[in-house]
Parts: C-alpha cells; structure tokens; sequence
C-alpha cells in the first residue's frame, strides 16, 4: 500500500489539493479564516517537500520521472504524470508561492463572510495548476487545463454581486475555453502524428516538426497557448481579470495560470521548434504582446491594472524568447518574472488594504508607515526594471541577449517595452513610497501583519539570493528546465557577462527609463486621453463578437419559434414524414412482405374497430373533457391488443397509464371553454393531410418491420438468460431491471426532469413573484 | 368542492387495498406480470383517486413525504443498485445476490435489481404526484 502511494505520488498530490478544497469550507468555519487558511497553506509546503525529496536530485541532474495509471484505455486517456525540469520549476512555483498566497490571503480576507468559498476555490485552481504542470498524458493535461480556466473565472468573479466581476470573469472563461478547445484540436493532430498522447513518448520522438501536419498542430496549439498566456490579441481579458481579489491576481494571473500557455509552448520547443512556422507564430505575436502590454501599462494608474499589463509585457516577452529559440532565457525570465512580479502584486494588496488606496495617484509616502513593505517593494520593482545585483537584471540581460539573434525591429521593441515598465515600476513605487509626507491617504495607514509580510519578503530574498548566486538557481532548477525545454548546450547563468551589447542596450534602455519617469504624471494624461486602444482595440473587437452571436441568436429564435404549439408538433411530424418517408422512398421504396401473421383475425378486428370509433369519437366532440375520456378509450383499446397477444405488462402499464393520463388532462382541462373553429377550412384540410401521411408512414413502418426481419431476434436470448442469470421468470423486468438496467436509469431520470420541469413552469412564476416582493 | 359520497367512502376504502397491491406487484414483479414500473403507477392513481375524491391536503397527507423527496430518493436508491456492482469488483449494475430463506415465501433470491426496481417504483410515484400534485394545487 505505501509502495502504492510512492508509485503514484504526482497523482496523490493533485488529488490532495482537490481534497483539501473540499474540506476547506468546513476547516474555515470551525476555526476561523486566519487559522483555517494557515493550515491550509501547510499542504503545499508538505508536498513541495515530498516531491523535491522524493524527485529533486536525480531530476536536477537532467532526468525524468513518469508514473502512470490507466484511466480510461480504450480513449488512450491514462493518469500519467511527468516529473523533470520544466514541470519541477512549474510546481515549485505553483506549491511555493501557493504557500505564502494562502498565508496571505488568511490575513488579507479576515472578517470576509465568503472566505471559505475562496479557499475552496483557491485550493481547487491549485490542484488543477499543479495537475497540469505534471501531467504526461496530453487529455490529462487539456483537462487539468481547461479546470483552471473554470476556477480562474470562480476566483474572477468571487464579488458575484458585482455585475462587472461577473462579466469579467465571463470573459476570461470565454476567451480561455475557447482558446482551450482549438488547443485540443491541435492535440489531437499532434498525438495522431506522433502515435501517442504521451509527452514523454512525443519528447522522445525524433523530426516530429518534419511530419505532415506539424504546421497546423502547432498553428492550433499557439491560438490555445496565445489565449492562456494572454497574446495579442487576446490579451484583453488578464486586465479585466484584476477584479478577483489581489492574492488571486497574484497567484493566477501573474505566478501560475497565465504561464501555462508559455509553459506548453516550452514543453512542445523541442519537438515544433524547428518548424518553419515556429518563428512566425511566436516572434511577432510575442513583440507585439510586449510593447503592448508596456505602452498600456505606461497609461494606466490602478495599481494593480499597471501590474496587469505589465504582466502582459512579461508574458510577451517569454512568448518572444521562446519563439527565438532561447529556452533558457525562456525559463529564467520565466522564474524572475514570478518572483518579482508575485511579490508586487502582494505589495499592492498590502497598500490597499492597510492605506485604502487603488491608485498610484492616490497614495504617497507610505514608507514612513510601512518599512518593510516599502524595502520588499523596492527591491522587487528593481529586479522588474532590470537594475544590478537582482536576478531580474539576469533576466533583461538574457532578453537583450537573445535579441542579438533577432531581427532589429524586435531589438528595439525589447528596448522600448524594456524601457517602459522600468519607468512605470518606478513610477509605481517611488510614488506610492517614497514621495510626499505619508499624510493624504485615504486611511491612515500601518505596516500589515508578518502573514502579509511574508509574501513580499520571501520573493524578494530569493530575488537577491538568486541574483548574487545565480548558480543556485541554475544548478538546482534552470538548466534542468532548459534542457527540457530544448535548450542545447550547458546552459548556465552569470551576473557579470562583461562589456557587451547586451549591457549597453540594457543601460539605453534604463536611461530612456529615467526620462519616462520623470515625465510620467504629464505623459499619463496624455496617454489616457487617447481613446484608440478603447474603441478599436481587441477588446472592442470582442464585444462586437458577442453582440453578433446574441444577435445572430435572437434572429434564428424569431424565424424558428413561433410559440404555439400546434406549430411545432406540426413541423415535428413534416420532418419526420421528409427525413423518414423520403429516406424509405429513395433507397427501398415501400416494401409490403406478404404474410404477416396475425393469428385468428376476428377478435383483433373488433378491438380494431372500438379504437378507431373512440379515435373519430375524440375528433367530433366538441369539449376538452370529451375529447380526454374518448382518447382514454382509444388507450384502453390499445391495451386490449396488448393483453390479447398476451403481453400483460404491457397491458397493465397501458391501463394506468391511461388512467393517470386522463386525470391529469382532466386536471388541465377542467376550466377549458367548448372548442371553437378558430382554423379555416384550408388549414384542417393541410393538417387532414399530414396526419393522414404520417398515420399512413408509420403503419408501413411497423408493417416492413413485422415482416422484414433481417437477424435473428434477440429475444431468445433474454428468454434463455432471465431465469438463469437474472433469477426472474417475468422477461420483461428482468430486461427493465437487470439486462437493460442502464436504459431503465436513464427513463427514470428522464421522468424525474420531466416532473421537475413541470414543477417549474406551474410553480416558477409564483415562485419568482414572491422573490420580487421580498424587500 | 363537494364530491359524492359513494365515491369519497369508496376512495377511502380503496385507498390501503391499492397501496398493498402495489407494493405486491412491485415484490413479485421478477417473476410475474408486475414490477417497480407498474406498482409505481398503481401506488400513483390511487393516490389521485384520494385526490378527486377527498381533497388535495389528504392527499398529501397518505405520503407524508413531499413527492419530490421520493423523486431524489427512487434515483438515489437506482444508482445505489447501479454502483454496488463496481464496489464489490465487478461491472456497474451487475446483480449481486444472496439466498436468503423467508418465513412465509421459503427461499429465495434477494439482489440489487429488486433494490433498483425500488428506486424506480419511487421515482414513478415521486415524479406522477409531483405532476399532479402541483397541477391540482395551481388549478384549484
């Protein structure tokens, strides 16, 4: 049993997550948000270690770990799970930083009321995150995949009330399962190109980018990635994405969940990257993306909507790197990127919540308030803008590196964005910080708890730690995950590359800098008053989207729902007679076979001729309760067959359901005024005709089926089986309860929706008009 | 509204012997013309004859559980049967069976489809009374 749990040790872990998620609503009201959400946050830490201890060492050196379970064969769905460098950097981000994102967010959402939602919420992302940052098997992954989109726009729209969470969250749903499903079709030509869904099988594969149809799985997988990872021009949903509270912006849309598109793009480098297409897909899509995100952020003044777009720079960045062939760069902006833009977000969290401020323009001088917020700050908005001795200068040498082999006019793009977030990080904390007397806040602010705290300080140590040292991070995480991600070659990092042009561009690029921040409070005016991006941007565009599908819906609606009901059993009946009669028409034509048997034909005649008299007795009336009662006796008729050639449960079944039928029409009908002759004459002569052919169609059916059998009747079978293996004599149960029993489960729940739809439509309005008149 | 008196004693009178007949066609419903099915809709109409004959509260009262409670619980009770075959290892809704031997009936067999026909003899009760139930209410 524990050999057991050690060999599926990936799949554990996801599952712990989903557990804890579960208990997380009842762990939060016993104990109380503070405790309850620290207890929390030590299930990451447990199975950080698990999985370092367990896989660290020989996945450090460059191996790889794959444990598998089969799931689902006959689809080649199987819980697979892959363990090296890529995904150990990805779940030492995602179990990491959900540490102090949970000991965080215990603290920041104290005395709110739906706290263990979030946390349940929060610990489920977490488990689809990690699940697919593990996973091996491709469908795995799509799930694991498309769960934390579900999640993401839980987390999204966590202030339900407010109608622009909501449709935010929406969007980032939309934008993201979309993107997710052309995602799939691309996985399913990849794995039929490369005969499996395993990526450790596909990975091993050789010249896979070679193979027909290489260029349309990799067109499809980027759309998906594009959309996760925020691209151009889907970029516009991860700013709206910023009305989760801030742990969640943090954790989801900076840290975690928008690097899985950049992660799969990583993961896939090895096999796609040689493609033809791989450049051109990613290199302009991923410039655009960053000078993009920068200008946007350069414009805007929410704090963390300047964070938002920065991140979208960062990710356009990384798209950018990839497409260039740098994984290693890749990887190690990747990590920079988490450490320094997590601990922002959680510095913006901290100035909202203790100051009240959301806007830069809004705070100032809060450092005499809040030191240590203040240093964390510091030294994370330097490692953002690229400044000495902070791993985030590694990471912008590496991008200025890379554009070395790039075209110029990405060259300068990288400056440009380069330059631009570094004055608006700047900008971002010197002003919030450093500036003015502390005095005009919106409250009065404090230094936040030590939980609060410890978010902010722990990124900025590994920040310093891993600036200063950067063989530590290569040696434990980074030259594994480069190698997995298809870098060739030792791959190591170092502060120091001597006078280069790498150097000279990244002091250009930190002097334009200076001048921006200078001029930030006059450019920012500027900037916003200039509307473009508003009314013709992606975002317009997506509006329109959604306005022409509604439209388009509410169009079909009008042409197709005509809203009587005699209209639709009508044009049910027209497409049985068009589809089925033609069909019969066309590719047999009506074959009578001669010498049905019917056995003796007088006591059959006579029932016939009772159903027809009630049936044309149903016609001519001229009450509802006539009609009903006169129907009753055509089913009674029915049932009389039916005993008659000896079926009696059919005829029992018949009976009452004729019975209950009738009072429930009875029920219905009671109040029904006599009927009148509202139809013109034309109109019941067409409607005498499409009965008539619809009668006439169906008895040939029966008849071609009574007398054309083609196999052997299954019926033996059962009468064989029922007494043996069902221990029933009566066939027909045995069938309903033990043979067919999955049909029976699913008429029964049928008839359970059926009386749940009828309970609505008699009950909804009133029910909806008592919600109305509560205050 | 007044009924007849014929038909309220009559209802009234034939309301236990319905009920007892429906569950007996339900209990032998394996081995003769019977079942969930039809021991449900038997249970149901006389049900609705209370309900014409009587009133709407007194028939509420011959269930004592809001109909729409036996509704979660026949499907419940189904998919119970469903899953007890994969728990004792085996494929979903595959009998399982003991010999038992009952003081009157002798011996016999007991398994999970008798169990399911249960669910489904619930949920055709849960589900015809709902429906009428509500339609009685709402028209009345």
């Amino acid at each position: 049993m524990i050999s057991d749990i050690a060999s599926h040790a990936m799949l554990v872990a996801v599952l712990a997550c989903f557990a804890a998620a579960c208990a997380a609503p009842p762990l939060l009201t016993r104990l109380g948000t503070v405790l309850g959400g620290r207890l929390l946050a030590l299930l990451p830490l447990i199975l950080l270690g698990v999985l370092l201890s367990g896989f660290g060492a020989e996945v450090a050196a460059g191996g790889a770990v794959v444990q598998s379970l089969a799931w689902i064969p006959g689809l080649s769905v199987s819980a697979s799970f892959l363990f090296d460098g890529l995904s150990m950097l990805m779940a030492v981000l995602v179990l990491g930083i959900g540490v102090l994102i949970l000991t965080f967010a215990a603290s920041y959402l104290d005395g709110d009321d739906r706290a263990p939602r979030f946390f349940a919420y929060l610990m489920s992302f977490m488990g689809a995150m990690l699940g697919l940052v593990l996973s091996d098997n491709l469908l795995l992954l799509f799930v694991f995949w498309e769960l934390t989109s579900v999640t993401s726009f839980l987390l999204i729209g966590y202030d339900h009330e407010d109608e622009k969470a909501r449709k935010s969250a929406f969007q980032g749903l939309f934008v993201t399962v979309a993107g997710g499903l052309v995602m799939l079709a691309g996985i399913i030509v990849l794995a039929e190109m490369a005969g499996s869904y395993e990526l450790s099988v596909i990975l091993a594969g050789e010249d896979l980018h070679a193979a027909p149809g290489a260029g349309l799985a990799l067109a499809l997988i980027a759309i998906g990635c594009f959309t996760k990872s925020a691209q151009f021009p889907f970029h516009f949903w991860l700013p709206n994405a910023m009305a989760a509270p801030t742990p969640v912006s943090a954790y989801l849309h900076s840290a975690t969940m928008v690097k899985a598109g950049v992660y799969l793009l990583a993961r896939l480098h090895p096999v796609l990257g040689e493609h033809a297409h791989w450049f051109w897909w990613l290199v302009p899509a991923g410039s655009v993306t960053m000078l993009l995100g920068a200008v946007l952020a350069f414009r805007s003044s929410g704090l963390k909507r300047v964070l938002a777009y920065t991140t979208v720079m960062a990710l356009g960045t990384l798209t950018l790197l990839l497409g260039l062939g740098e994984a290693g760069a890749a990887v190690s902006f990747l990590l920079a990127h988490a450490l320094y833009k997590g601990a922002l977000f959680l510095v913006a969290g901290i100035v909202t919540h203790e100051s009240g401020a959301k806007d830069i323009r809004d705070a100032n001088g809060l450092a005499r308030h809040m030191p240590v917020t203040a240093v964390a700050a510091l030294i994370a908005a330097a490692s953002a803008a690229g400044l000495p001795p902070l791993f985030g200068f590694i990471g912008k040498e590496l991008l200025m590196e890379a554009g070395q082999h790039g075209p110029v006019l990405v060259r300068v793009m990288a400056l440009l964005a380069g330059a631009l977030v570094a004055a608006m990080v700047a900008t971002l904390v010197l002003r919030v910080f450093f500036s003015g007397d502390g005095r005009a806040n919106p409250k009065a602010a404090h230094e936040a708890p030590w939980s609060m705290l410890a978010g902010p300080v722990v990124l900025g140590i590994g920040t310093v730690l891993f600036g200063l040292f950067p063989g530590l991070a290569t040696d434990s995480m980074l030259a594994a995950a480069a190698k997995a991600a298809g870098e060739e070659g030792k791959f190591y990092l170092a502060l120091w590359h001597g006078f280069n042009m790498a150097l000279l561009m990244s002091t250009v690029s930190l002097l334009i800098a200076v001048g921006l921040f200078l001029g930030w409070p006059a450019m920012q005016r500027r900037f916003a008053a200039w509307t473009v991006p508003e009314r013709f941007g992606a975002e317009a565009g997506y509006g329109r989207l959604l306005d022409g599908i509604l439209g388009i819906a509410s169009l079909q609606t009008r042409l197709l729902q005509s809203g009587y009901l005699r209209y639709y059993v009508m044009t049910l009946l027209l497409v049985l007679l068009t589809l089925t009669g033609g069909t019969l028409l066309a590719r047999t034509g009506i074959i009578v076979p001669a010498g049905a048997d019917f056995g003796s034909y007088g006591v059959p005649a006579v029932m016939a001729a009772i159903i027809l008299a009630a049936g044309m007795a149903a016609l001519r009336t001229r009450t509802a309760l006539k009609a009903v009662l006169a129907l009753g006796a055509l089913g009674f008729g029915v049932a009389l067959v039916f005993l008659w050639y000896s079926a009696p449960d059919l005829a029992i079944t018949q009976v009452m359901i004729e019975t209950l039928t009738t009072i429930l029409l009875v029920l219905v009908l009671f109040r029904m005024p006599r009927f009148r002759r509202l139809s013109t004459v034309a109109e019941r002569a067409r409607d005498v005709v499409i009965a008539v052919s619809v009668g006439a169609l169906m008895t040939a059916l029966v008849w071609m089926v009574i007398g054309g059998r083609q196999f052997p009747s299954i019926a033996s079978w059962f009468l064989e089986r029922s007494v043996a293996e069902g221990y029933g004599r009566n066939v027909v149960n045995v069938i309903l309860v033990d043979f067919r029993a999955l049909d029976t489960l699913g008429e029964i729940f049928v008839l359970a929706l059926a009386a749940v739809g009828v309970y609505a439509l008699l009950r909804g309005p009133a029910m909806l008009e008592s919600e109305r008149s509560k205050p | 509204m007044k009924t007849s008196m014929l038909l309220r004693v009559g209802a009234q009178l034939l309301l236990p012997l319905l009920m007892v007949l429906s569950v007996y066609l339900l209990v032998r419903g394996h081995n003769h013309p019977g079942g969930g099915f039809i021991g449900g809709l038997v249970a149901s109409a006389a049900i609705a004859l209370h309900l014409f004959a009587v009133d709407i509260r007194s028939a509420r009262g011959v269930l004592r559980a809001d109909p729409r409670t036996l509704l979660g619980a026949g499907l419940l009770i189904a998919l119970v049967a469903a899953v007890m075959g994969p728990l004792a290892g085996g494929a979903v809704f595959e009998g399982l069976w003991l010999d038992v031997n009952l003081p009157v009936v002798g011996k016999t067999h007991i398994g999970t489809p008798l169990l399911f026909d249960i669910g489904v003899y619930l949920v055709v009760i849960g589900a015809v009374l709902t429906m009428a139930l509500t339609l009685a209410e709402v028209e009345g």
